[in-house]
């Protein structure tokens, strides 16, 4: 490494400044207009590993992976034209589930800015929508502040995708470089930084000491802010029940007496009833997405709201809301737990009535075997793989986009924090196997679980490649093959008279394809088979792929159809639930 | 409704090209849209005009820009607004004299006089603006800009970061008030 006084080129430079900035390890692709900083690369190993993915998207799901499991910020790496294409996926992904990710292009010379020249592509035009902010970097003068900038935008407030385009002369062009640099970000604050509200801290006190039926609803945010043990204080003190979002699964515990399950489109009866009777609900770090809410217009219709977000234009974007708590969910919450030093618990009939409703409709009776059928079912999958993780613990559990990643929400135990990772915003095919990967980097010591369906997996698969390079031995696959694009076909099937248009899907021989690539593939198509399955890809000290071969057309229950209140499910293939009756 | 928004921005590339990205991907209506330099180095001033339900969600979105220094709805407080337009009217050698009389009688200034068309300039309030435009429309109207509306409010208060540009003015927040929010 350069002497600090010595001039370097732009590439040293920022590899030295990722260094500085904590980085380990980084994902991507070389190719002509990246090539200085690959160049510089080598000098640095030793402490900046970089991992060759196969696809800059695996690139940047990967790096996804890394900081959804780790909290840390990812990295990815592309090169101009479709290198820088092909991670607006990912970067999408990341705009969507506020995953602090920093997306490092290379571009053209600057001189042929604007030429059309060879893979110039306008990326930072393009990412506008889908970034927390995005630079291009012409000048190696510029370097060190704009990463240090980069990286406290990635980090800070809500967290989420920045770009960096850098130049290829600006990569080649010397420079000494200034670290002692200060941000120069006068419009953008920290917003967890920002003073907590005591008196709107008072009013949500108010509103929890007299509310009858209240809920707590748990997000990605309580996550990000490391929030769940003031969760779980909050819970316990006030007596109120706690739903999680899919971005919240493992902020609370879901075997905790006050744990309830999932809300909203795929939520479990019981919760989605709760929220339509709640008269308090207290969003904790989530956003009212619309798969949560189901109609807005019918969403907890007795309830006042109280939402924490660090965001604050989340607060009122969806659902009205009475008491507006902006900031980092942990350190608000411990200002109102001050405030709430004892609280008598809401009426025992409460959380009794939706113990009752959970009795009837008993959330995993749409998954009962049919005793008829000798065929795999998915839910045989998930109650073997739940088993074993409860059994032998140190997991990561990464699922993809569709009825398997619905599934899995639903009928596997969420613990603890950063143990579920899955794209929920955007909905991306595909980042399972590479986000696998990049959670794999970022916790050898665990075994990295990746739920995924035949769909997804085609998308993306070529990354075993790269887990095979990277002597990753820590990733096993639970492949869900039902030979559909399954939530597709699942709504061709409900809603659309089984007209399956574009659904069906052959694959190759997955376990042949594994093994061509170094894992090790197991078939398993009977129920039997299953747990010894997961017991040996578990003890295998490498990769591995098990094909479930399972019924080709289960469903997902309940479900509340497009544009409906989160009170109308499907509880099953024949039977709706009737609107809940309500109690005042 | 409409609202007129004042936004101080950190004059750096792209900037307005994120403020207009914004508004068109948020399907928020933009009536009038103008940008310029403001009084402090490196900060620029657009004046907003957006048809938006909730005028509160679009200054959040707006303040979550990087760039953007502040955000104020003036639309409910005294301001001044005004609006400059250029028009190249058609007019022919007998009209003309009607036609400059008109422009005298309505405040706008003949800046360019040929013999068979009169370019005005008229700096005035929108709907005066509107007014003159209808008013000479008769004659034949070749061609017409319009600058889009300025924004300043009245008296003492100024939409002004200082020169040291100091981080992050949220000035229409209301965080602290939850019925400001219930839109």
């Amino acid at each position: 490494m350069s002497t600090t006084l010595e001039a370097r080129t732009g590439a040293q430079i920022m590899c030295e400044a990722l260094i500085r900035q904590g980085v380990e390890v980084m994902f991507g692709i070389p190719g002509g207009a990246i090539m200085p900083f690959y160049h510089a690369m080598p000098e640095y190993a030793d402490r900046l590993r970089h991992v060759l993915c196969r696809h800059e998207q695996g690139a940047g799901h990967a790096a996804e992976g890394y900081a959804r499991a780790s909290g840390r910020v990812g990295v990815c790496i592309g090169t101009s034209g479709p290198g820088a294409t092909n991670l607006v996926t990912p970067i999408a992904d990341a705009w969507m589930d506020s995953t602090p990710l920093v997306a490092i292009t290379g571009q053209v010379h600057s001189a042929l800015i604007g030429t059309d020249a060879f893979q110039e592509t306008d990326i930072t035009g393009i990412t506008v929508p889908i970034t927390k902010h995005n630079y291009l970097v012409r000048h190696v003068a510029d370097l060190p502040r704009v990463f240090a900038e980069a990286f406290h935008l990635a980090s800070t407030g809500r967290p989420g995708p920045v770009l960096v385009d850098v130049t290829k002369d600006a990569q080649q062009a010397t420079a000494v470089p200034e670290w002692d640099v200060t941000l120069d970000l006068p419009g953008y604050r920290d917003d967890r930084e920002r003073a907590v509200d005591h008196d709107a801290v008072r009013e949500a006190v108010r509103l929890l000491q007299r509310a009858r039926r209240p809920l707590i609803l748990a997000g990605n945010g309580v996550i990000q802010s490391g929030a769940h043990a003031e969760l779980r204080t909050l819970a316990e003190r006030t007596g109120i029940p706690v739903i999680t979002t899919l971005h919240g699964l493992g902020a609370f515990p879901q075997d905790h007496p006050l744990s309830l399950g999932m809300p909203g489109m795929h939520g479990w009866v019981h919760v989605n009833r709760a929220i339509q009777e709640c008269d308090v609900l207290f969003n904790i770090g989530s956003r009212f997405d619309d798969r949560v809410t189901g109609k807005v217009s019918a969403f907890a219709p007795r309830a006042a709201v109280i939402h924490l977000d660090v965001d604050p234009s989340e607060i009122g974007k969806n659902v009205r809301t009475a008491v507006a708590l902006v900031g980092d969910a942990r350190r608000v919450l411990r200002v109102l737990l001050d405030e709430l030093p004892a609280c008598a618990p809401p009426p025992s009939a409460w959380l009794a009535r939706i113990r009752a409703m959970q009795e009837v409709h008993e959330p995993r009776q749409a998954y009962r075997r049919r005793p008829d059928t000798p065929v795999l079912m998915p839910h045989d999958v998930y109650a073997a793989l739940n088993a074993a993780l409860a059994a032998r613990g140190s997991y990561r559990v990464v699922t993809d986009v569709g009825q398997h990643q619905m599934w899995a929400a639903q009928l596997l135990d969420w613990r603890r924090p950063r143990t579920h990772i899955t794209s929920g915003g955007s909905g991306t095919m595909g980042f399972a196997v590479p986000a696998a990967l990049g959670a794999a980097i970022a916790c050898p010591d665990e075994t990295i679980w990746v739920v995924v369906g035949d769909g997804g997996f085609q998308m993306t698969n070529q990354e075993l490649a790269t887990i095979q390079q990277e002597g990753i031995t820590n990733v096993k696959i639970a492949l869900i093959n039902n030979g559909y694009l399954g939530m597709v076909r699942q709504w061709q099937e409900l809603f659309e008279g089984r007209r399956y248009s574009g659904t069906p899907l052959s694959g190759p021989s997955f376990t042949r394809l594994a093994e061509a690539y170094g894992v090790r593939g197991i078939a398993v198509d009977t129920v039997d088979a299953v747990p010894g399955a997961i017991a040996e890809a578990w003890d295998h000290p490498g990769p591995v792929l098990i094909d479930f071969r399972v019924e080709r057309e289960a469903n997902v229950f309940p479900i509340v159809p497009q544009g409906k209140s989160i009170g109308e499910m499907l509880v099953s293939a024949d039977r709706a639930e009737e609107p809940p009756c309500l109690t005042h | 409704m409409s609202h007129t928004l004042i936004v101080l921005l950190h004059d750096r590339p792209g900037v307005l090209h994120r403020a207009v990205s914004l508004f068109r991907r948020r399907g928020y209506n933009i009536e009038s849209l103008t940008v310029g330099h403001s009084e402090v180095p490196g900060v620029s001033r657009m004046t907003a005009v957006v048809d938006a339900k909730d005028v509160e969600q679009v200054i959040r979105q707006l303040s979550r820009i990087v760039e953007v220094l502040t955000v104020s709805d003036v639309t409910n407080v005294p301001v001044v607004v005004r609006e400059t337009a250029l028009l190249k009217v058609s007019v022919t050698a007998d009209a003309q004299a009607a036609l400059l009389a008109v422009g005298a009688e309505l405040g706008a200034r003949a800046i360019d006089v040929g013999p068979s068309t009169v370019v005005f300039e008229l700096t005035a309030e929108p709907w005066a603006v509107d007014e003159f435009i209808a008013a000479v429309r008769p004659y034949g109207i070749r061609e017409l800009m319009r600058s889009g509306h300025l924004a300043m409010r009245c008296g003492a208060t100024a939409d002004t970061v200082g020169a040291a540009a100091a981080p992050y003015y949220f000035q229409a927040d209301g965080m602290s008030d939850p019925d400001s929010v219930e839109g």
